[in-house]
């Protein structure tokens, strides 16, 4: 099987490796997949509080080089995104954009599941500290680039 | 000098040794005969290639030439052996016994043959890969009429107890047949010391040409008899009809001699590579786990499990090294290997296990090379890895509840 350039590409050359702290409160983090399938996705997203956009993006992955190459190309184009924008990532257009065989399909599935996992993280932490009676900048950030 | 790619997946297959293209190349131009031509040379010709071959054969495993049936390779060998036995014993029972760790072409054999009206027990195996003899002693009743275990595991290397085995089918009057595929030519393999009534034997596998095997059937001591799976001429005393792939034949002999007489000597120089690789590994990475029993195991066999790291992005990195893996995303199933389940390796370790054989052409210096790259790649693609963050987080990984 043959990788195409892009997945070759994003492989050893991965755009944002890495981790934000997962304790901070702008930061959402997703977990998706599992070892005994041969695939993990650690997803992170830093958000502006006031802009609701997204920040920065890191990711971790345990997986092939597809998986690899899609969880990169997610964090690449999260970042400058609001978090609705984010939400519409389509898996398919990963799968298009790094020309994923139909086997292979299945690894930008678990991208966009990561993304929306991070995004969910995200929104739970802000609704949790909404709720203690903090960060009610953030949330009126937010409902001010949904608007 | 290293030349590249490094080929070390000699499970898959092996080059054809000089010497064995050498004496073929004659058979496919100038004696160009049908062995079965019984009225001219170019016949004759063919004819005492062929029982050249077939002694060459037989020499390597302690056989008779009058007991190697000439095959298209080891699956069809174990397709004639499985099928073969339980068409000319089914008076006598329908009972056959295998083992889970076993090669596709028995596996899917013995499935067939369920369909059929044939009850099959498949043995377990412990976690070094071997059967418990006592296992084997408690499946036998008296409707058995074959067992069937490999000698030498393709993916983990790991070595059956043949001897013991053919000895308690011997005692319960059982037919034993063992697919030898990845041990002829590399462990010393005697039908008689082994109590072995059928074996199959490939070519490909011992530098040798692809598309060319053998079945051995045992003609004395019992006297052992298959029914034939291909009609048509009575080729190889009706067993297998066909016109005989000479220069294959010519080329698997001469492959069969050469291990025969070299293979005391090569298999210290292979096993010490091997021993190489592995330390190399060890020394450099932690957290590795070697799949199956280092001390029953094939001296040119390492399977080796990358914690955090998955398979085909391994292999992805050391892209000029030929290897294989366990790993779902390599296997064309999707599945990941079913060996390395077997053993109870898990399967978050099967999608991070990588299959080296070693062969007669590969160097010192490649080992050496090999064990930079794996070494650079494991590194880098642990500090991607979500996983190894958690182990270095203090978190047991066990017992994530992950999000599937």
């Amino acid at each position: 099987m043959a990788y195409s350039d892009k997945v070759l590409d994003h492989y050893n050359a991965p755009r944002n490796v890495g981790a934000l702290p997962k304790d901070d409160a702008t930061v959402g983090t997703g977990l998706v997949g599992a070892p005994e399938c041969g695939d993990v996705m650690k997803l992170q997203v830093k958000v502006n509080p006031a802009t609701g956009v997204i920040d920065d993006a890191k990711f971790k992955t345990f997986g092939c080089g597809s998986a690899i190459a899609s969880s990169s190309l997610a964090t690449e184009w999260l970042k400058g995104k609001t978090l609705e924008q984010a939400l519409e990532i389509k898996n398919s257009a990963i799968a298009e954009e790094l020309s994923l065989p139909p086997v292979k399909i299945h690894c930008s599935v678990l991208a966009e599941d990561a993304i929306k996992a991070a995004i969910e993280d995200y929104r739970r932490k802000q609704a949790e500290a909404d709720a203690n009676g903090n960060g009610t900048a953030a949330a009126a950030g937010e409902k001010a680039a949904t608007a | 000098m290293l030349k590249f790619p490094i080929y070390m997946d000699n499970h898959a297959t092996t080059p054809v040794d000089p010497r064995v293209l050498e004496a073929m190349l004659p058979f496919f131009t100038e004696r160009f005969g049908n062995a079965a031509s019984r009225n001219h040379a170019f016949g004759w010709q063919a004819e005492e290639a062929v029982e050249t071959g077939r002694k060459q054969i037989a020499d390597l495993i302690g056989a008779s030439a009058k007991e190697i049936v000439i095959t298209s390779g080891a699956t069809e060998s174990d397709n004639l052996a499985i099928k073969g036995v339980a068409e000319m014993y089914r008076e006598k029972g329908n009972h056959i016994i295998t083992v889970v760790t076993e090669h596709k072409a028995v596996l899917d054999t013995c499935k067939r043959l369920e369909k059929h009206g044939f009850d099959v027990t498949y043995l377990r195996v412990q976690r070094d890969g071997l059967i418990d003899l006592d296992d084997l002693k408690r499946a036998i009743t008296d409707t058995t009429i074959l067992i069937t275990v490999m000698m030498v595991n393709n993916e983990v290397g790991v070595i059956q107890p043949i001897a013991e085995i053919g000895r308690i089918a011997r005692d319960r009057g059982v037919v034993f047949h063992t697919d030898a595929v990845q041990g002829a030519g590399k462990i010393p393999f005697d039908v008689n010391a082994f109590n072995v009534d059928l074996a199959s034997l490939s070519a490909h596998k011992m530098y040798g040409p692809k598309g060319v095997g053998a079945l051995y059937v045992r003609r004395k001591n019992p006297r052992v008899l298959v029914a034939p799976i291909i009609d048509g001429g009575g080729h190889e005393r009706g067993m297998r009809s066909g016109t005989l792939n000479v220069p294959g034949i010519v080329g698997f002999g001469k492959a069969a001699e050469i291990c025969r007489q070299e293979m005391a000597a090569e298999s210290v120089r292979i096993r010490a590579l091997r021993d190489r690789l592995n330390e190399g590994l060890h020394a450099n990475l932690v957290d590795i786990h070697v799949n199956g029993s280092l001390e029953h195991r094939v001296p040119n066999n390492l399977n080796v499990s990358f914690a955090y790291v998955e398979g085909e992005s391994l292999l992805m990195g050391i892209s000029d090294v030929a290897v294989s893996s366990g790993s779902a995303c390599t296997s064309a199933s999707l599945e990941p290997s079913y060996v390395l389940k077997a053993l109870g390796t898990g399967d978050d370790l099967a999608h991070s296990s990588i299959r080296f054989g070693l062969g007669r052409f590969n160097t010192e210096e490649e080992v050496d090379h090999v064990v930079r790259r794996v070494t650079e790649v494991v590194t880098r693609l642990r500090e991607m890895s979500p996983l190894y963050d958690l182990v270095k987080e203090g978190v047991d990984l066990k017992k994530v509840e992950w999000q599937k």
